[in-house]
């Protein structure tokens, strides 16, 4: 504590702080105005990138209470998660509010409410974050608790899992 | 040397180490208990993972891929000339391996003084369970890919003088198994197979194979369960079993259960099982209740 006090008091008194962004390159990103989300390198947009085939029919739109109810779902997922001791340093650094929107249009999508996806395919989404299968039962167990909260039928929220669990093999890393 | 090459210096290992630690969450203990609440099945009777009566391809013990997982249980079956109990433990280890130990206490009762045992006689059983997942799973990837494992239960028959005398061939055997185990969640069903190749007689109570018929045959397993919640689970199961003694016919069994996780470590299993004809004693149907502790 003495010495790195000293080694304060050793340097210049009239330096200029170093702009460590400009040092290594970091370019700053700023968030977009409008969507207040960061920007990304494009891609190309595709409902497909939503890694499953919607459901046909209302019936699984209306079991989760429409769109109004499925964004519910999906910021409650993205919450629960940020504030999970297990799996929150995942999202440490990421856009959530980007992820807050895609997530739903994806959950929107498959469920045939009505939305097209717009965000990247799983495999992108997902790569060098080292997401292992405990992450991802414990943001199954944070989907499924949020599903619980909106009263979603079990049977209902495990239709859904259904389109969502072949998509393991894009997000889990090895 | 200027300073900010100095302070550059001393930025490096920070940025490598922020590098050199991906971006995943904390790192697991080693009993991670991670795995997804049921999808470690119940105790079966002989100690492996399984629905009750019947092995599934499930591997014991909450951990997954890149952890360890424990599981013990004890079991008791009500029948009505007999009483089972039997206790034991399995450690799953990354979800891959399941090594298991049941040990099986079958109250003879009554029938011991008619069968010349003596009242209330029990027979014994160790049971040496290792089971290999060796493709998918029970839960993700292709929804058509069911998780699969290979098992050997090795069998080591405690009161080797009996089963000799009932006409068995042998006091030991091994099991193999091949079981197929998915959750269909679209359907909030899960379905398992198995196929056993086995010489037991009566699980192995009453020995292994007969003088006249000492070869393995094969013998099937199928259970089917509805997931009514995270915790709650109905379910039904049959198994075949050899019929090699003389002196007493041998049925297969079946059984309707219910599985209720209490907690994340706790699961309570209740069935009503009909095990058939044991040693000339017909129609042992009773009650099945098991409690699972895992980790």
């Amino acid at each position: 504590m003495f010495l790195f006090a000293a080694a304060l008091l050793l340097q210049p008194a009239v330096e200029a702080p170093t702009d460590w962004d400009k040092e290594f390159g970091v370019e700053e990103k700023v968030r977009d105005p409008v969507t207040g989300e960061l920007p990304v390198d494009p891609y190309v947009q595709d409902n497909r990138n939503a890694g499953a085939a919607p459901f046909s029919g209302t019936a699984m739109a209306d079991a989760f209470g429409g769109q109004a109810g499925i964004r519910r779902v999906a910021n409650r997922t993205v919450e629960l998660s940020e504030a999970d001791p297990r799996i929150a340093a995942i999202f440490v650094s990421h856009d959530m509010v980007r992820l807050k929107r895609t997530l739903f249009e994806q959950f929107c999508y498959i469920l045939n409410a009505g939305c097209d996806y717009s965000g990247r395919d799983m495999a992108a989404s997902h790569r060098d974050m080292g997401v292992r299968m405990r992450d991802m039962n414990a943001l199954v167990e944070n989907l499924q608790a949020a599903m619980r909260e909106e009263n979603i039928a079990f049977a209902a929220q495990n239709r859904f899992l259904s389109k969502l669990a072949p998509m393991s093999t894009d997000v889990i890393e090895r | 040397m200027d300073q900010p090459l100095l302070r550059l210096s001393a930025a490096l290992p920070l940025l490598l180490a922020s590098i050199a630690a991906p971006a995943h969450a904390q790192d697991a203990r080693v009993i991670d208990g991670g795995k997804l609440l049921l999808t470690n099945g119940v105790a079966t009777i002989e100690g492996t993972s399984g629905g009750g009566l019947a092995t599934w391809a499930t591997i014991a013990g909450r951990e997954t891929d890149r952890g360890i997982g424990l599981s013990g249980h004890v079991t008791l079956i009500e029948l009505p000339d007999y009483g089972w109990q039997s206790h034991g433990f399995a450690v799953g280890i990354a979800n891959r391996l399941e090594l298991s130990y049941a040990r099986q206490n079958f109250d003879t009762r009554d029938v011991g003084t008619a069968l010349g045992l003596g009242k209330g006689y029990t027979l014994n059983q160790d049971v040496f369970g290792a089971k290999v997942r060796l493709i998918g799973d029970t839960v993700y990837g292709d929804p058509l890919l069911p998780q699969i494992s290979v098992g050997v239960e090795h069998k080591r028959n405690r009161d080797t003088p009996v089963a000799l005398a009932v006409g068995a061939a042998h006091g030991k055997g091994t099991d193999v198994t091949l079981s197929a185990t998915k959750l269909f969640l679209s359907h909030s069903v899960l379905v398992n197979a198995t196929a056993r190749l086995t010489k037991a007689n009566q699980a192995g109570l009453l020995g292994f194979g007969t003088a006249g018929s000492d070869d393995h045959s094969l013998q099937f397993e199928g259970s089917v369960a509805y997931q009514l919640s995270r915790r709650a689970v109905v379910g039904a199961e049959y198994r075949t079993k050899p019929d090699n003694l003389a002196i007493a016919r041998e049925d297969d069994w079946w059984d309707l259960s219910a599985a209720y996780a209490l907690t994340n470590n706790l699961t309570v299993t209740a069935a009503y099982v009909d095990l058939g004809s044991i040693a000339t004693f017909d129609k042992q149907r009773g009650g099945f209740l098991s409690a699972q502790l895992a980790f």
